[in-house]
C-alpha cells in the first residue's frame, strides 16, 4: 500500500478512536472537541470538492455555511417558538428533527450555489477569489441587518434538535451523527474523483482546452462542482449550528471562509483526508495554543505561514512525502 | 427629503470614496506590479491608527502623528516584503490568500498583545475641528472636508508619481514586462520593496486618518480591506484610475444606498418594512454592484482584457 | 467524388484591419488526408481556430456532415465527431496517460457519475493507447512522459471521442525525423476511420501522406491539388520562393 493508501485508510479511524477514547475515559469536552472539527472537517471535504478538484477558489464558502447554520436555527426557532414560518401563504411549522434540517440545509445551500456559481463562473482567477468573497459579504451584511431572526446578536436554541433513536445531547451521540455523515462525505468525494465526471474536471483545472475539445464544457462541471461542495459545507453549518445550539451572522463572516479554506491548505489541497487532516491539526492547535496564550492566534499564523512557505502540499505532502495527490 | 440632506451624504460618500482609495491604490499598485494578492493590507491600515494614536499622546501634535503612522507603515511594509511576500510572487493566488490570510493573524493577535483589546481614540486638532459653512448653507465637518482634499491630493501625488517620474517609469515597466526591466539592470528586488512600502504608506495613512472618526482597535483594518478588494475589483485590477472610480462608485453607493433605498421602498411598502428590508438591501448594495459589473465586465471597468 | 465531411466556405476573418482569412472555402472527404500548408503567419491557426469553433468567424459558414456547425461551441462540435489536437500538447500533466486518454470516450459518452461506464470507457481508451504505442506508459504522469509521445497522446485523447473528422494542428512539431516518420506512419493507417484536416509545416510528411494540399497565404487559399499539382504550382512556387508569379 502507499503512504497516500495508509493514510486515506488512517485518518478517519484516528479521528473516531480519540472520540471514543474520550468517551470511555469520561472526557465529555474532548469529544466535543473531535466532534468540533469533525465538523469543520466536514465543511472543509465541501470546500475541497470545488478547490482541489475543480481549481474553484472560493473565498465565500461561509455562505453555504451560514445558510445551512441558519436553516437549522430558523427551523429550531420557529418550533421552540410555536409559529410556523409564513412564506407568502404558506405556513410551514418548524421542525427539530435533524434529518429534516440537514435536507433543508442542504437544499438551500445548492440553490443559492446555483446563481452564485453562474455569476461567479463568469470571471476567473482574482475575480474568482473576490465575487465570491463579495458573495460571502452579502449573507454576512443582511444577516446582520435582517432583524427578524435575531439580527447582529443571532438566535439561541435552547434544545439541540433530535435523531429518531439517539439522545443528540450526549457528545458520543451526537459525535457518531457527525461522523457518520462526515464519512458519508468523504466516500461522496472519494467517488467523484473515480468517476468520469471527475475526471473531466480534474483536466478542466490543468488545461480546459483539451476538455472542450472533448466535448465537455468545463464551465458546467465546475458549476456541478461548485454546488456539491455548496451543499456538503452547508450541512456542516447545520451541524455546527446544533453543537453551539447557537447561529449568528459570524457563521457568515469572511474569517470563516478563510479558515475553512485554511483547513483545506493545511491538510493538503485535492487529498481525499487533506481536509480530515487540516480541520483536525486546527482544533487541537486552537485547543492547545489557546491553553498556553490568549493570543495563540499569533501562533497559528506563523505556523500558517510556515506551511505555506516550507511544506507545499501541506500536512498530508510531508507525510506520504509527496507534493502531488 | 431636502436637498442639503442629499449634498451632505454625498459629501460623505465622497470622503469615504477617498479613504477607500488610499487603501486600493496600493492593494491595486501590488497586484498590477507584482501579481500579489494582499490581504494583511488592511493590518497595515491598522497599523497605521495605533501608531498615529500613540505618537499622538506622546507628542499632541496631528501632524506628526500623520507622519510616524505613514513612515511607520511603510517600514512594517517593506520589512514583511522582504521577510514574507517576495517568497510569494511566484506562487499562485491560493498560497498568497493563505500566507497574507497568516499574516493578518500575526499582526492583529500581536497588535492586541501590545495595546490591548480597548479601543483608542485620536482627537481632531482644533484647526480642524467644527464645521464649514459651504454654498447653500449647508454645514459641513472641516475636517471630513480636509479628508476630501487630502485623498485628492494624493491621488494627484500618485498620478503624477507614476506618469512623470522615473519611478513611475519602472513602475509601469515593471507591470508590462518583468524580465525586460530586470535585463535593463533595474534592481527589482528593490523596485518591490518600494512599491509595497508605498503602497503600505497610504494604507497607515488611510488609517490614522479614519482613526480620527472611528475608533483605534484591533479589527478595524478588515471591513476596510475588504471594501478596498471590492473597489479595485470594480475599477480592474492594476488601474490605478480604476481604483479611484471604484473607490467613489463603492463611496457613494454605501452612503446613498442607505439613505435613499429605504425612502424608495416605502414608496412601495409600509413604513416598517420598508425601513427593515431598505436597510439589509442598502448593506448589500456594494457588493451586488460589484457582481453586476464583474458579470457585465469581467475584469472590472478598467482592467485589462484577456487576450 | 466522395462527400465532403467537414467544410467551410466563405469564412471571413479581419483582426483589426488585418484581414487573417479572407474568403476561404475548402473541404475535407471521406477517407482522404488534406494537408493546409502555408508560411508563417498565413492564418492557419485562426483558420483551425474558426474550424472549430474557438474563433467566430465575421462571415461565411462552416459545415460538419453535412449540418451547419458556424453558430456551435468548441465543445458541441466536439460531441458532434470533430476531434482536434493541439500544436502545443494541451495535456492534464499530473493526470496519468490513461486519464488523458480517457477524456476523449468521457466527452463522447457524457461527463456523468457513473463508475461502471468508467470501466468501458477504459477498455476504449486502453485501445487507443495500444494503437499508438503508449500501452505501457498508461500509468505514468503525462508531464513525465517524452516530447514525442506527449505528441502521440494527444493523438490518441482525439482518438477516443470517436471522431468523424480529425483537425491535427502541426502533430509533427518538434519532433526529430524519427519520430516524424512513426508518426508519417500513424496517421496514413487513421485515415480509413477518419478523414484528416492535416496543419503541418513538415514537408516530407505532407508530401508523404496528403491526398490534397491546400496552400493558405496571407489569408487566402492561393491553391489546392494534389501533391504533384501543387509542387508545380506558380502561386506557390511564388509564395515560398519568392519567384514572379
Amino acid at each position: 500500500m502507499t503512504a497516500e493508501r495508509w493514510l486515506n485508510a488512517l485518518v478517519l479511524p484516528a479521528l473516531g478512536l480519540v472520540a471514543l477514547a474520550a468517551h470511555l475515559g469520561d472526557a465529555p469536552f474532548t469529544v466535543t472537541l473531535a466532534t468540533r472539527a469533525a465538523i469543520f472537517a466536514l465543511a472543509a471535504v465541501g470546500l475541497n470538492v470545488a478547490l482541489g478538484m475543480g481549481g474553484l477558489v472560493s473565498l465565500g464558502h461561509a455562505a453555504f455555511f451560514g445558510l445551512g447554520g441558519y436553516a437549522m436555527g430558523i427551523l429550531a426557532w420557529h418550533a421552540q417558538t410555536y409559529q410556523p414560518l409564513q412564506i407568502g401563504p404558506l405556513a410551514i411549522a418548524g421542525t427539530t428533527s435533524m434529518p429534516v434540517v440537514w435536507l433543508v440545509a442542504i437544499a438551500a445551500s445548492a440553490l443559492a450555489a446555483v446563481p452564485i456559481g453562474l455569476l461567479a463562473l463568469r470571471t476567473a482567477g482574482v475575480y474568482f477569489i473576490m465575487i465570491t468573497l463579495a458573495f460571502g459579504q452579502m449573507f454576512y451584511f443582511f444577516a446582520i441587518s435582517w432583524p427578524a431572526y435575531g439580527g447582529e446578536d443571532g438566535l439561541s436554541i435552547y434544545v439541540r434538535n433530535g435523531f429518531p433513536g439517539l439522545n443528540t445531547l450526549v457528545p458520543i451521540q451526537f459525535f457518531g451523527l457527525v461522523f457518520g455523515l462526515l464519512c458519508g462525505a468523504c466516500a461522496l468525494a472519494a467517488f467523484l474523483r473515480r468517476s468520469p465526471f471527475g475526471l473531466a474536471l480534474n483536466a478542466a483545472r490543468q488545461s480546459p482546452e483539451r476538455v472542450r475539445a472533448a466535448g465537455i464544457e468545463p464551465d458546467r462541471l465546475r458549476l456541478a462542482a461548485f454546488v456539491v461542495s455548496a451543499a456538503i459545507t452547508g450541512l456542516a453549518g447545520a451541524l455546527f449550528a446544533d453543537l453551539n445550539r447557537f447561529v449568528s451572522p459570524a457563521m457568515f463572516s469572511w474569517q470563516l471562509s478563510g479558515e475553512i479554506m485554511v483547513f483545506v491548505i493545511l491538510g493538503g489541497v485535492g487529498r481525499l483526508m487533506g481536509p480530515v487532516l487540516g480541520a483536525a491539526l486546527f482544533v487541537a492547535m486552537e485547543h492547545v495554543l489557546g491553553g498556553i496564550s490568549p493570543y495563540w492566534h499569533v501562533f497559528l499564523g506563523l505556523v500558517l505561514l510556515a506551511v505555506v512557505l516550507f511544506a507545499r502540499g501541506g500536512i498530508a505532502a510531508l507525510l506520504t512525502g509527496r507534493a502531488h495527490g | 427629503m431636502s436637498a442639503a440632506l442629499i449634498a451632505e451624504q454625498i459629501l460623505n460618500g465622497l470622503q469615504s470614496g477617498m479613504m477607500l482609495f488610499l487603501m486600493a491604490a496600493g492593494l491595486t499598485l501590488v497586484f498590477g506590479v507584482m501579481g500579489l494578492i494582499n490581504l494583511a493590507h488592511g493590518s497595515l491600515y491598522m497599523v497605521g491608527a495605533f501608531l498615529a494614536a500613540s505618537a499622538a499622546a506622546a507628542t499632541g501634535s496631528f501632524l506628526v502623528a500623520l507622519a510616524a503612522a505613514m513612515a511607520g507603515a511603510a517600514l512594517a511594509g517593506a520589512v514583511v516584503e522582504r521577510v514574507v511576500i517576495r517568497r510569494l510572487y511566484d506562487r499562485d493566488h491560493l498560497d498568497q490568500v493563505l500566507a497574507t490570510f497568516a499574516l493578518i493573524l500575526i499582526f492583529s493577535e500581536g497588535t492586541r498583545w501590545v495595546f490591548g483589546s480597548f479601543p483608542l481614540y485620536l482627537d481632531v486638532p482644533d484647526w480642524l475641528s467644527g464645521p464649514v459653512e459651504l454654498p447653500g448653507g449647508i454645514l459641513y465637518p472641516r475636517y471630513r472636508l480636509a479628508l476630501i482634499g487630502a485623498g485628492l491630493a494624493a491621488a494627484a501625488g500618485l498620478g503624477l508619481l507614476v506618469t512623470r517620474t522615473r519611478l513611475g517609469m519602472r513602475i509601469r515597466a515593471g507591470k508590462d514586462d518583468r524580465e525586460m526591466i530586470a535585463a535593463l539592470g533595474v534592481d527589482i528586488g528593490r523596485l518591490y520593496t518600494l512599491v509595497f512600502a508605498l503602497g503600505a504608506g497610504l494604507a497607515g495613512l488611510a488609517g490614522a486618518l479614519v482613526g480620527t472618526i472611528r475608533s483605534v482597535q484591533v479589527g478595524m483594518g478588515e471591513p476596510v480591506l475588504i471594501l478596498a478588494f471590492v473597489t479595485i475589483v470594480i475599477g480592474g485590477i492594476g488601474s490605478i484610475r480604476g481604483a479611484l472610480v471604484g473607490a467613489l462608485l463603492v463611496g457613494l453607493t454605501d452612503t446613498l444606498g442607505g439613505i435613499l433605498l429605504p425612502r424608495a421602498l416605502a414608496l412601495v411598502t409600509d413604513p416598517a418594512t420598508a425601513r427593515t428590508t431598505g436597510a439589509a438591501l442598502a448593506s448589500m448594495a456594494i457588493y451586488a454592484l460589484m457582481a453586476g459589473i464583474l458579470v457585465w465586465r469581467p475584469t472590472g471597468l478598467y482592467g485589462a482584457r484577456p487576450a | 467524388m466522395a462527400e465532403a465531411i467537414l467544410s467551410c466556405a466563405g469564412l471571413t476573418k479581419r483582426f483589426g484591419a488585418l484581414t487573417v482569412s479572407d474568403d476561404v472555402s475548402m473541404d475535407l472527404r471521406e477517407g482522404e488526408i488534406h494537408a493546409l500548408i502555408g508560411p508563417n503567419g498565413a492564418g492557419k491557426s485562426t483558420l483551425v481556430g474558426q474550424l472549430c469553433g474557438a474563433i467566430r468567424p465575421d462571415a461565411g459558414r462552416v459545415r460538419l456532415s453535412g449540418r451547419d456547425v458556424t453558430a456551435l461551441t468548441v465543445p458541441a462540435r466536439a460531441r458532434l465527431g470533430l476531434a482536434r489536437t493541439f500544436q502545443v500538447s494541451r495535456l492534464a500533466g499530473q493526470d496519468t496517460v490513461l486519464e488523458n486518454a480517457l477524456l476523449g470516450a468521457v466527452g463522447a459518452a457524457g461527463a456523468g457519475f457513473g463508475l461502471r461506464r468508467r470501466r468501458d470507457l477504459e477498455a476504449r481508451a486502453r485501445a487507443a493507447l495500444d494503437r499508438i504505442g503508449l500501452a505501457d506508459h498508461a500509468g505514468l504522469r503525462a508531464d513525465d512522459l517524452s516530447h514525442g509521445q506527449r505528441r502521440r497522446l494527444e493523438i490518441a485523447a482525439a482518438l477516443t471521442l470517436d471522431p468523424c473528422a480529425f483537425v491535427m494542428d502541426e502533430p509533427m512539431a518538434g519532433l526529430g525525423p524519427e519520430g516524424s516518420a512513426e508518426l508519417t506512419r500513424l496517421l496514413d493507417g487513421l485515415r480509413a476511420e477518419a478523414p484528416i484536416l492535416l496543419v503541418e509545416h513538415d514537408m516530407d510528411a505532407v508530401f508523404a501522406l496528403a491526398d490534397r494540399i491546400s496552400v493558405l497565404v496571407g489569408g487566402r487559399i492561393v491553391a489546392t491539388g494534389t501533391v504533384a499539382e501543387i509542387r508545380a504550382d506558380r502561386a506557390v512556387r511564388a509564395a515560398y520562393l519568392g519567384e514572379a508569379p
